[in-house]
């Protein structure tokens, strides 16, 4: 198979493989006060540890969910009752336009149910958020904002936001900044403490950790209300079992991406390069989106003129190829992705693109592979969308 | 020799059996689930539909035991303009249409069927009740389920590249191989209504699309009897529904005239009709006859058979029955057979009783 969607999910490195593993094998609630617990107890440190050196936040800073959206969730749903209910005010939720649904679905979530204001900040036809554009919805009314989220990097066209400066807009008016970091991982500079940022998510599965296994960063002083209420396991504001082995493997699998990155970042920039100049010879007149300068290494999103992407996806599904069009609805009908609508282009040019995400394992024979059957695809589709009235 | 078919999944039990008796025998098969409303409900309401979220699960699942690539394609746009609307407005016109039949002609055998050509396949593959032979439409082997009056809309062209699999069993047997296959979709229930209005309120569904206006009820001489809510909640035939009162009981709809909203009852005697013309004949089994030709004709889904004589005359198909028959719908398909295999089909627009069998009769 040839595996061009990376940024879904990448494979488990064998290392994190071989250590839960041992860990699956082992005995204890982490929570428990025996040796078996404390036994767990210490496996569960060490992994936050490792996630707090590998990204600049110290050990007590981190805070492990089940996930990505669960951590994004806790971050825009916690800090938000936590602002409103300090100052019933503080309302409004400012958000990119380009986040993931795991943000702005509990951010519109929110304004449904409990009253708040949901605004989104615009961005350019590279898929940036200005700072200037952050502070003037800011100063709108300072009094108001409950919290900011904008994400380090997009998951579907790359683009890397100004995350430091952004984040010191909203610093200036002591407004926390959440920042969804789950595509950055691994590739990125990432550093919690330097980036300024009050909240960051960060997740297992896309540099080789398991699924189900993610943490929310908090800097000291930011409290987000419980969004899950138990045990509270984690500082509190978490409660959950501590899932053991799977923290082992996270811990392992964050040490490694940041161990790695300057490397693995570097061959994925010129392979996605060379990816890119492939397709571009076999389909002239395909466009690259996001930023031209400002992107993830590992992730090319194109738009086919004349194609619907789910008819390109089928084709090169058919032939072994797996990439991905955006997001998808619940009965799985493709929608034209609010990130390409929201950089500008027209619905029918959102639903002609393709992600190619890149990763550990990837390589020449894959680019060889696209390289080789997407001129035909490409016209198979053609033919089929201009039938279609 | 081994095609390249796709497999219109509904997330049924036929559908899910006829992919995988056409991937069985050796076809190169992919399932489809069309989305055909822009916002799938979630969960089934009372009567089934066709479309819902769960619905392309179970499709998705059917497909994984099966072992054949899945995707759902969004027809909802298609699907809106040309069997939703379309609907509507031949309600609006008075006329009683058949949605299942317009989706055949033209989704599931036209724009689906197009886009899979277009993307390299050979043939579309459905789980309907029907048998094809020599190129031609033949009913099922399970009456009660044969589906070639909703079909014979198809053109020979559109026959040419349908696969049928599931034409020579009964549901009986489909759903006892559904089970053996593993297939979860076996105890499903059947489908009956119009996938798109899923508490199966037809009269609801057009007053919100169309308005219902008050307008009267009169008898042939055209005295009024009573009042109606909408005329458009109305089909030829109908006896429930009028609420005239015990005095003018027995009465049936003979016409609804969307024009000045009136809904004409009668006595049964009245809708006896014996000529029918109908409008856009497709003939898949045989050539337009040009002289009267002996065969036989249904008139609605389901409907009992009637012998008669058909020909074409200026593009339309008449039709002569020997036997007058009721309840004949002007929107509906008049569908001509020659025993169980189909000729062709095409839309009633005027009904008429013969002024010498009137006489006569």
């Amino acid at each position: 198979m040839v595996y061009l969607d990376h940024a879904a999910t990448t494979p488990v490195r064998p290392e994190v493989v071989a250590d839960m593993t041992a860990e699956f094998g082992e005995l204890g609630n982490a929570s428990s006060l025996h040796g078996a617990g404390r036994r767990a107890r210490r496996v569960v440190e060490e992994a936050r540890e490792a996630v707090a050196a590998s990204l600049g936040a110290t050990p007590n800073e981190v805070v492990f969910t089940g996930g990505g959206t669960e951590a994004d969730n806790l971050a825009v749903k916690g800090l938000y009752w936590a602002r409103h209910g300090a100052d019933p005010a503080r309302r409004r939720i400012l958000v990119s336009a380009v986040e993931h649904h795991a943000v702005l679905d509990p951010a519109r979530w929110m304004a449904d149910h409990q009253g708040a204001v949901y605004e989104e900040l615009p961005v350019d036809a590279g898929g940036r958020v200005d700072p200037a554009a952050l502070r003037a919805a800011i100063e709108r009314d300072p009094a108001d904002v409950a919290l900011v989220s904008v994400m380090w990097a997009n998951n579907e066209v790359g683009t890397v936001q100004p995350v430091p400066e952004l984040a010191a807009v909203a610093r200036e008016y002591a407004i926390p900044f959440h920042t969804d970091a789950v595509q950055a991982v691994g590739v990125l500079d990432l550093d919690f403490a330097a980036s300024g940022v009050s909240a960051m998510t960060v997740t297992g599965h896309k540099i080789g950790g398991p699924v189900g296994a993610g943490a929310l960063l908090l800097a000291r002083g930011v409290d987000p209300v419980p969004v899950l209420h138990g045990g509270g396991q984690e500082r509190e504001v978490r409660s959950g079992t501590l899932m053991t082995p799977l923290l082992r493997g996270f811990g392992t699998a964050v040490r490694l991406a940041a161990a790695e990155r300057t490397a693995h970042a570097a061959e994925l920039a010129g392979l996605r390069d060379e990816l890119v100049a492939a397709v571009r010879r076999a389909v002239p007149d395909v466009r690259l989106n996001g930023h031209p300068t400002d992107r993830l290494p590992g992730i090319a999103h194109l738009s086919f003129p004349g194609c619907e992407g789910d008819a390109l996806l089928m084709l090169l599904d058919a032939r072994g190829i797996a990439c991905s069009t955006g997001s998808a609805c619940s009965a799985g009908v493709a929608q034209p992705s609010h990130v390409l609508l929201a950089m500008g282009a027209d619905p029918e040019t959102a639903n002609g693109s393709l992600r190619f995400s890149l990763g550990r394992g990837s390589g020449q024979a894959d680019v060889k592979a696209l390289a080789e059957a997407v001129g035909p695809a490409v016209e198979r589709a053609r033919a089929a969308r201009a039938r279609r009235r | 020799m081994t095609l390249r078919v796709l497999a219109a999944m509904s997330g049924g039990v036929d559908s899910a059996v006829a992919a995988a008796r056409a991937a069985e025998a050796g076809h190169d098969v992919t399932g489809v689930h069309l989305a055909l409303a822009k916002n799938p409900q979630s969960y089934r309401t009372g009567a089934r539909g066709c479309c819902t979220v769960e619905d392309s699960r179970d499709a998705r699942r059917a497909a994984d035991v099966i072992g054949i690539p899945f995707y759902v394609w969004d027809m909802a746009e298609e699907f809106d303009r040309d069997v939703v609307q379309d609907f509507v407005s031949e309600y609006a016109a008075g006329r009683t249409p058949n949605p299942c039949l317009r989706c055949n002609e033209k989704i599931k055998f036209a724009a689906v069927l197009d886009r899979a050509v277009a993307l390299g396949f050979d043939a579309v593959c459905t789980g309907h009740h029907v048998r094809k032979a020599g190129g031609r439409l033949r009913r099922s082997v399970d009456d009660a389920k044969d589906q070639s009056y909703v079909l014979a809309v198809l053109t020979r062209e559109q026959i040419a590249h349908a696969m049928f699999p599931l034409g020579d069993c009964t549901k009986a047997e489909v759903r006892a191989e559904a089970d053996r296959r593993g297939l979860a979709v076996a105890d499903k229930p059947d489908s009956h209504d119009i996938c798109f209005i899923a508490d199966g309120d037809t009269a609801g569904f057009l007053n919100g699309r169309l308005g219902s206006e008050p307008g009267p009820i009169v008898d042939q001489s055209g005295e009024v009897l009573g009042t109606h809510n909408g005329a458009h909640a109305f089909t030829v035939g109908q006896r429930r529904g009028l609420h005239l009162g015990g005095a003018v009981d027995r009465r049936y709809v003979l016409s609804i005239e969307p024009v000045n909203n009136t809904v004409t009852v009668g006595p049964r005697e009245a809708l006896a009709v014996d000529e029918i013309v109908a409008e856009r004949p497709v003939w898949s089994g045989c050539e337009p006859p040009a002289e009267p030709l002996a065969c036989t004709v249904q008139l609605r889904a389901h409907g009992e058979v009637h012998p008669c004589r058909a020909w074409q005359r200026e593009g339309r198909l008449v039709v002569r029955l020997d036997e007058p028959a009721t309840g004949v719908a002007r929107g509906q398909a008049a569908v001509l057979y020659d025993g169980d295999v189909v000729l062709g089909s095409a839309t009633i627009a005027e009904t008429s009783r013969r002024a010498e069998a009137a006489a006569a009769g």
